[in-house]
This record gives C-alpha cells, sequence and structure tokens, in this order.
C-alpha cells in the first residue's frame, strides 16, 4: 500500500469522493455523459413526480416493503442471537438488483435514452435491467461473461425471454469485471443514444452515489421494521459485498448509529492466493479500475488479479469506493467467507427456515452462523438476504455432491 | 522537448511494448522513425484496457502473457531514445500500472528513460492534479485526449494542461480501424484550435493514406495505432519492422501526395 499515491488530492467535499476513494477515471469520451447524468439525477432526486412513480413501482411492481422476519428455528438452533432476514430474496427477478434497475431505467427514461445497456455477474442485475427494460418499453443489450454464463445458465434463458440480447464476453477471465469492460467500450461508442445501468454502487461517480440512493431503502425499511418490533436497533447487520450494492443498501441508514456493527462479507473462494478468491479488503491495495479508486485485486505490476468465488455476483477484482472509506475508517467492518462454507449456509437455510438463498447472500448467512453464537440471547442480528437461490441450484447441486451432500447434514 | 511535426501531416505511430518482444519493439520503433514517423507512442500493457479496441487488447494481453513489467517498457523507451534522440516519445497507459509503480518514481524514471511525454487514457483534467504536479516537477509533457463529446469548457481545461499535442479522438468509440472519417473530427480539431496554438493529433480508426490525408487538411497530425498492432499481428518478430517501415513510407508518400 506504501507504493500508492493518490491520483489526486484527498477532499471530504469533492462529489463524488467517499474519503479519499471514488472519484472519476474514464476515457474522455464518457466525461459528458457522466456529467449529464449527475445533471440529470440531482434533478430527478428533487422531482416529486420521479420519486412517487418510484415509490408506486417498488410497491406494486417490485413487491417492497420487503419482509423482516424472525429467523425462529435457525436462532434456537445456534443459541445465540436473535437472528431476522431482510427479505430481498421476496422482490420481482428475486434479488435487490430490482430497486436500483427501477431507478435507473425510469431515470434513462425521463433522459430521452431508448437504448439500455448493462453487465451482469450472476444474472441477477441482468435480468432485473431487462425486466424494466420491457416494462418501459427500452431496447436491451446485457453484456455477461461467458464463464458466467455458462454457470447461471437460468438467468441468461430468462433475460432473453423479457426481450433482452445477451452478448457474451470472453476476454479476461469471462466474469463480471469483462462484462463491465464491455459494457463501458459500447457506452464510448454510443454515448449519445445509450444509458449505461451500472449494477453495483461502484464506478465512476456519479454511479457509486446513485446506486447507493437507490438500494438505501433496504436499511430505511430495516430500521423501521426492527424498531417496530423490537424496539431498539440490532448489534450488527451482515451483508455480502461483491461490487457492495446489497451491503451499501443495508448498512446506509445505520451509518451514525454506531452502536449498530456493520459487517460486510466477501467472498474468500477456495484459497487465500491472488487468483483464488475475492477478498479485496483483505487481499488487495487502493487503485484504479473501471473508473473509481478504491481497493483492487491486483499483482506487483499494477495488473489486475483474476478472481474466483463459488458466487458470480461476488467475483469482482474491486469494490464500491464507499465500502472502501467505511473500511478504513472502521465504521464497517469486512471478512471473508469460502466457498465450503457458504455452501454449508446454504443447506443450513434451506433446512432449518425453508428458505433458499443465493449464493451470494449465502456468504452473509455463513457470518451470522459464526457470530450468532458468541452473541447474547437478547442482542439482535439481522442478514440482508439480497438474493433467492434458485439461479444457483445447478452449481449448488454440482458442488454438495463433490462436497458429499450427506456429510451437510441441517 | 522533441515533440515537433516538421512534416504535414505529422505521424504519430502506436505500438504496444512487448508485443511480440521487447526486442522487436524497440527495432519497430526505430525503422518507424526511420520511415517518416515524427512521434512514437509506446505503450505500456494492461490487463483491462476498456478504451482500446480488440486488436490493441490482444496485444496487451500478448504482451503481458510474455511477463512485460513497466520497467521493461522504460527500458525499450532508453533504447530508442539512444538510437534516435531527434524523434517524439510519449508512453501511452491506464493509470492503475503507474499508481502501483509509484506516480512520482514514474515520472522520474520516465524521464530519465528519455521519454517527452506521458498520455494516461483513463486520467482526465478534474482528477488530475497530483499528475500534472509531477509532469511538471520533471519536465514531461501531459497529453489529454480531446473527445467530440467534450464541452468547449472541458476543451479549454484539456488544451490548457495539455503539452507537447492534443490528443483529438475522431469519433466517440474504442481504439480501432475504421472505414471513413466522421465530420466529427474536424469539427473538434476547429473547436481545440480556439483554445490552444498547440498542435492536434488526431487518432481512434486512422488506418490508410486517404485518413491521414484527411486529416492533413484539419490538424498538425495523425495517429496511427491499430493498423499498425495489427500489422504485427500478422508479421513475425523477424519481420514486423520491415513491414511497418513499409507501411509508413508508403502512407507518407501517398498521404502526401493526396494532400496537395
Amino acid at each position: 500500500m506504501s507504493s500508492v499515491i493518490l491520483p489526486s488530492a484527498p477532499s471530504e467535499s469533492r462529489p463524488g469522493r467517499f474519503g479519499i476513494y471514488g472519484g472519476r477515471y474514464v476515457p474522455e469520451t464518457l466525461m459528458a455523459a457522466l456529467q449529464e447524468l449527475e445533471r440529470e439525477y440531482e434533478i430527478a432526486k428533487a422531482d416529486a413526480d420521479f420519486q412517487q412513480e418510484l415509490a408506486d413501482l417498488l410497491r406494486d411492481f417490485a413487491g417492497r416493503p420487503t419482509p423482516l422476519y424472525f429467523a425462529k428455528r435457525l436462532t434456537e438452533d445456534l443459541g445465540g442471537a436473535k437472528i431476522y432476514l431482510k427479505r430481498e430474496d421476496l422482490l420481482h427477478t428475486g434479488a435487490h438488483k430490482i430497486n436500483n434497475a427501477l431507478g435507473q431505467g425510469l431515470l434513462a427514461k425521463r433522459m430521452g435514452k431508448k437504448r439500455i445497456i448493462a453487465e451482469t455477474g450472476a444474472g441477477q442485475h441482468g435480468v432485473a435491467t431487462a425486466t424494466v427494460c420491457a416494462l418501459l418499453g427500452l431496447e436491451c443489450v446485457i453484456y455477461m461473461g461467458e464463464v458466467d454464463m455458462a454457470r447461471q445458465e437460468l438467468n441468461v434463458l430468462r433475460m432473453r425471454l423479457l426481450g433482452a440480447e445477451v452478448r457474451g464476453v470472453s476476454s479476461g477471465s469471462k466474469t463480471l469485471k469483462d462484462a463491465i469492460s464491455e459494457a463501458m467500450r459500447d457506452w464510448v461508442t454510443n454515448v449519445r443514444t445509450t444509458y449505461y445501468i451500472l449494477g453495483s454502487a461502484l464506478g465512476a461517480h456519479p454511479y457509486p452515489t446513485i446506486v447507493r440512493d437507490f438500494q438505501r431503502c433496504i436499511s430505511l425499511e430495516m430500521k423501521e421494521q426492527i424498531l417496530e418490533r423490537e424496539g431498539r436497533l440490532p448489534d450488527a447487520v451482515v451483508a455480502c459485498v461483491g461490487g457492495g450494492s446489497n451491503a451499501i443498501g443495508a448498512f446506509y441508514e445505520f451509518i451514525p448509529d454506531r452502536d449498530v456493527r456493520l459487517i460486510g462479507v466477501e467472498a474468500g473462494g477456495r484459497g487465500t492466493a491472488l487468483g483464488e478468491h475475492a477478498a479485496r479488503f483483505s487481499g488487495g491495495v487502493p487503485g484504479v479500475l473501471q473508473g473509481t479508486f478504491s481497493y483492487v485485486l491486483q499483482d506487483d505490476n499494477g495488473q489486475i488479479a483474476l478472481t474466483h468465488s463459488v458466487s458470480a455476483g461476488l467475483d469482482y477484482a474491486s469494490v464500491g469506493p464507499e465500502h472502501a472509506m467505511l473500511h478504513d475508517t472502521g465504521r464497517a467492518e469486512y471478512t471473508s467467507c469460502d466457498d465450503a462454507r457458504a455452501l454449508e449456509a446454504v443447506v443450513k437455510l434451506a433446512r432449518t427456515e425453508g428458505i433458499l438463498p443465493a449464493l451470494e447472500s449465502a456468504h452473509a448467512v455463513a457470518e451470522a452462523l459464526r457470530l450468532a453464537p458468541t452473541m447474547n440471547p437478547h442482542d439482535i442480528l439481522v442478514v440482508n438476504l439480497s438474493g433467492r437461490g434458485d439461479k444457483d441450484m445447478g452449481i449448488i447441486a454440482q458442488e454438495l455432491k463433490l462436497e458429499g451432500a450427506t456429510s451437510l447434514r441441517g | 522537448m522533441p515533440i515537433r511535426f516538421d512534416q504535414k501531416p505529422g505521424l504519430v505511430v502506436y505500438i504496444t511494448a512487448g508485443d511480440p518482444s521487447l526486442d522487436a519493439s524497440r527495432a519497430i520503433a526505430i525503422e518507424a522513425i526511420d520511415a517518416g514517423a515524427d512521434v512514437i507512442e509506446l505503450g505500456i500493457p494492461f490487463s483491462d484496457p476498456l478504451g482500446d479496441g480488440p486488436i490493441i487488447q490482444r496485444a496487451s494481453e500478448r504482451a503481458l502473457s510474455r511477463g512485460v513489467k513497466l520497467a521493461d517498457v522504460l527500458e525499450v523507451a532508453r533504447a530508442i531514445r539512444a538510437a534516435r534522440p531527434q524523434a517524439g516519445l510519449i508512453l501511452f497507459t491506464y493509470l492503475n500500472p503507474i499508481l502501483r509503480y509509484g506516480l512520482a518514481r514514474f515520472a522520474d524514471d520516465a524521464k530519465a528513460a528519455g521519454a517527452d511525454g506521458v498520455l494516461v487514457i483513463d486520467m482526465v483534467v478534474e482528477e488530475s492534479a497530483e499528475y500534472l504536479r509531477e509532469m511538471d516537477r520533471t519536465g514531461l509533457a501531459p497529453v489529454f485526449l480531446a473527445a467530440p463529446t467534450s464541452s468547449d469548457e472541458r476543451l479549454e481545461a484539456i488544451a490548457g494542461h495539455s503539452r507537447g499535442f492534443v490528443y483529438a479522438i475522431s469519433r466517440t468509440g474504442i481504439t480501432g480501424k475504421q472505414q471513413s472519417m466522421t465530420a466529427d473530427a474536424s469539427a473538434l480539431v476547429d473547436r481545440i484550435h480556439r483554445w490552444s496554438k498547440l498542435p492536434v493529433a488526431v487518432g481512434f480508426g486512422i488506418s490508410n493514406a486517404d485518413h491521414v490525408a484527411q486529416v492533413a487538411e484539419f490538424a498538425e497530425a495523425a495517429v496511427i495505432g491499430s493498423a499498425i498492432v495489427e500489422l504485427i499481428e500478422r508479421s513475425t518478430p523477424e519481420t514486423a519492422p520491415g513491414a511497418v517501415a513499409r507501411f509508413i513510407k508508403g502512407l507518407r508518400q501517398s498521404s502526401t501526395a493526396l494532400a496537395r
């Protein structure tokens, strides 16, 4: 980390900066589009009609508010903190991604853009974007790494059924990072007519702020619901962190509440060597990837490292810049969970609560399984269950067979 | 500072350092200068070149697969400078390899290796305060990109902060060959000239003598990138320098004839 010199003077007050992180590092061609987006978003944000239209769609189309569910059997089984699950998995299209896709889709329509592009890792953002484009009558192209297309085949089919064109990306690691690069290349080329719906709280300013604002509804609801149920705030909120959109959504309203621990869980993959995981905070150093300054998994020469996770949605070499700030200031803690523990967590939640979590969300569940028994029975732990596991059934079946499913007794 | 365009149009020739090998890159650059290139743009390969098209991306992958590092590229620069002190030499890359190397160390070492300037494709003027300080301290020329989508306010800042020349992107899009020049390019160059007396080099998609002749009508120089890199891809390490030299000589002769 000592070899890294900041690209410009850090300033909390500069727009798009989270402490020293964030900023805007893109080819010049995109600057006008980013400035236009920043401008239009500020106007939309203050527009009551826009906010009302979004609120209506979130309620009637997406299914908000999502329940805060007390996981009674899991709590009894673990014998520690009370575990609540924020059920983003119950949303239309099966994950929190629809919150952001609806917000940005409305923004794109407002800006008069008829063509939408997006990238997707696990497919959830791609499905959410394809869904919103169908709803709003917009042309839709989704970029997806070929490795991810193979492991998330069901979501590829869903996107195509919804009318989107899915373009496979065969460069680099053939995963999310490469899909983002291809989407950015498309945007550079078609910037005058195309809106890029970025799927996580990363990339160049204003995306990390826009995505966080559209995901903030998670912690707003969480706070209201836990106060109603328990009369007090939780002791800890746990969420998985790929790009970090569900986690920043789940953390944001609790940031001023210093007594609430915020715990992000990265993909530990299958080992600690570079290329075997996607744990940016333990294995990365600050750098610039795809438009933003944040923690990046890279080699000594500044080349971006390949990553691995059983979960396509967490398999990314960088992390949203606001998380980088929360990490450095100590406001949030970041840990990791390996592939095996994530798979165990899938089985555990399935058999105690009848809920199949997405592999991404299972990383957060695994941390709860570890943490809850160390806490007191009156403590409260909220897990953001960011998505459901239907899309992962193929991979879960395959992996559990390899691991020996009978050893994973609920 | 030998960034100057004595001939009309000036030629900036891009190659990815280490493709097909470091020795070959040095030889290609020297032959290119002898064939009429005014400035060599030496690319430091990066794993995730989101501003580049497939041709240059493949060149970066080939170089990286051979283990080419930033320090190796500086050695190639040093060798080119020693062999051809009269030509301009620009280092082209993305921000992350420079940050990892250390910005101040990079500026010192690039200057010591004989580079005249630096072009970082994902560095925009708003974020460049510390970068500009290092360029200024070491006397390297920061070359910024201007795009058809850049506003007048941005062009003023881009022209104001650039040294050596301003790089005008001929169209929206990534690097790569194209069929014909768009009207975007000449309008952009006119707008840049309103803000700066620096020479303007037009790049992205310039791949033949017709393009170069067209550029000569409204700008000081043309940048040839993907066409050269593709030629290198189709050649062997032994034949690449000669092939590039013949291509540049041909461009130089026919574009000068066309421009008359």
